[in-house]
């Protein structure tokens, strides 16, 4: 086991020891991989509740008389339609129409977006944002002061409930509040990334321990576990939502990942829109498909995937779908392959092993 | 935790020795760093495996990890039961989650470089 020294902390992070959480390096953060086990934890979050330290994402803060025209520019989708309050998911691009990140904005007030994105990526977004900010607009690189606690699970608005005064069941799916919550300052977002409803809680550092605390207490009677991030990959994978170094990067386009819902052609100019116009006139060569194996083993991340015995693309997460009690992928593949219904081979340590593209996502929840 | 009459490796396997046969799995240590293990591929009866090298692979939700053969010799039985159930690999990596049994082809391995005793696997994994 190597010495966490070098590695950058939450601060939750002795509360995770305590807990027996095993601990891994993710992205330069000594993060929980797990504490009870990964299926356990996953079936918390799709049956009752489970509880997540997730403060290594990152967040900055656009503000200014000019903040929207800043948020528009360097983001896919359409910042002028968020109402004060509401939250988008959007794709923050290269001019070549790679991702620098997804991330969530949040429209605080017509002068301040608050945008939560990934822990790696967080410097990186915060000089690519900065260095296209020609606008009356400030922005500030907002993770040191922020932790972020994520409650998942059908059980996650009674658990949050008996914490804050503010009524949360009006909150809808994607909008947030700026409330007290379990006695501190928070924002409440009815967020996630686990395709189970839930909130996504923004506190100050030094409020962390009081509020996880709390969070877990409150949500004793429903079995709450507080789980990591293999289950928070299990989760997000079934919900096919994308992870940055695997279904999305810099080589990657919004078009191919299934993300042109993101993209908002009639807002205006934004960084990557004339490459990303290129690539919808010319055709995509490539996509993101879902897979489920049919012959024996897992398919993982990386793994070549072949059709009629020829090396067709690759796939970018997979492994065991504890919900669904099968293994599932998501791979790249030529654009006339992409499709449902569609016979690959996965190459599992030099075994070509039968698959077949499925419908996504493989997992949603009932309403 | 650790049996005292298996031998065990560096690689988080044991072996245990009846006669001329050793019956061959993954330690405790081992099933708790990979977490949830949801497949096993073992190899067929009637193959061969040698020592120090892979003969098959545990995967846990999160991870593959190959698995090493203590010994050199000729697979004369799988754990069949794995494949349906491979959690039990979690329940008991020392008892009914063996792997495969193996007919030794060189005992004298059994005391090679790399091989440890209970209290050196103990002590190698800071248990």
């Amino acid at each position: 086991m190597s010495e966490a020294v070098s590695l950058k902390a939450t601060p939750l992070n002795a509360v995770h020891r305590q807990l027996g959480a095993k601990m891994v390096d993710f992205g330069g953060w000594d993060m929980p991989v797990q504490y009870k086990g990964i299926l356990d934890e996953h079936k918390a979050v799709r049956t009752s509740v489970g509880v997540f330290d997730v403060s290594h994402m990152g967040e900055i803060v656009v503000r200014g008389l000019e903040a929207l025209a800043l948020v528009n520019l360097v983001s896919t989708n359409d910042a002028s339609k968020l109402k004060v309050g509401q939250v988008h998911y959007s794709g923050l691009l290269y001019e070549h129409g790679g991702f620098v990140d997804d991330i969530l904005v949040h429209k605080v007030s017509d002068d301040e977006y608050f945008i939560c994105v990934n822990a790696s990526n967080q410097d990186k977004d915060y000089d690519h944002i900065v260095a296209n900010n020609r606008f009356k607009a400030t922005v500030e690189n907002a993770g040191p002061r922020y932790a972020q606690i994520a409650v998942q699970g059908p059980k996650a608005l009674e658990v949050c409930q008996k914490l804050t005064a503010t009524e949360l069941a009006p909150i809808a799916y994607y909008w947030f509040v700026d409330g007290q919550f379990a006695n501190v300052e928070a924002r409440i977002a009815r967020t996630g990334y686990t395709g189970e409803d839930g909130f996504e809680v923004y506190v100050s550092p030094e409020h962390a321990v009081s509020v996880w605390e709390a969070i877990l207490e409150a949500g004793a009677e429903f079995g709450i576990l507080p789980c990591g991030l293999g289950a928070r990959n299990t989760l997000r994978l079934e919900a096919k939502m994308a992870l940055y170094g695997h279904e999305i990067d810099a080589t990657i386009s919004p078009l191919e990942a299934g993300l042109g819902w993101v993209v908002k052609w009639d807002k205006g100019d934004f960084i990557g829109k004339a490459t990303l116009e290129q690539q919808k006139a010319a055709g995509l060569t490539r996509k993101l498909v879902g897979f489920a194996m049919i012959g024996r083993g897992i398919g993982r991340d990386g793994y070549e995937v072949e059709v009629n015995g020829s090396k067709a693309g690759w796939v970018t997460s997979g492994g065991p779908a504890p919900t669904l009690g099968k293994n599932i992928g998501l791979c790249y593949l030529p654009t006339e392959f992409a499709v449902p219904g569609q016979t690959i081979h996965v190459v599992i340590r030099g075994l070509a092993v039968e698959a077949v593209t499925v419908p996504t996502p493989f997992y949603k929840r009932a309403k | 935790m650790y049996p005292d009459h298996f031998i065990y490796t560096k690689e988080h396997e044991w072996v245990s020795v009846e006669e001329d046969t050793g019956t061959i799995g993954i330690t405790h240590h081992a099933q708790s760093e990979l977490g949830d293990i949801v497949y096993v591929d073992l190899p067929k009866i009637g193959s061969t495996v040698a020592q120090h090298t892979t003969f098959g692979s545990v995967e846990s939700v999160k991870a593959v990890s190959d698995i090493y053969s203590p010994v050199s010799g000729e697979v004369v039985a799988i754990n069949d039961s794995l494949s349906s159930a491979p959690e039990k690999l979690n329940a008991d990596p020392h008892g009914d989650a063996w792997l495969i049994k193996v007919k030794l082809s060189n005992a004298a391995e059994l005391k090679g470089e790399g091989m440890m005793s209970a209290a050196d696997y103990s002590k190698y994994v800071g248990a």
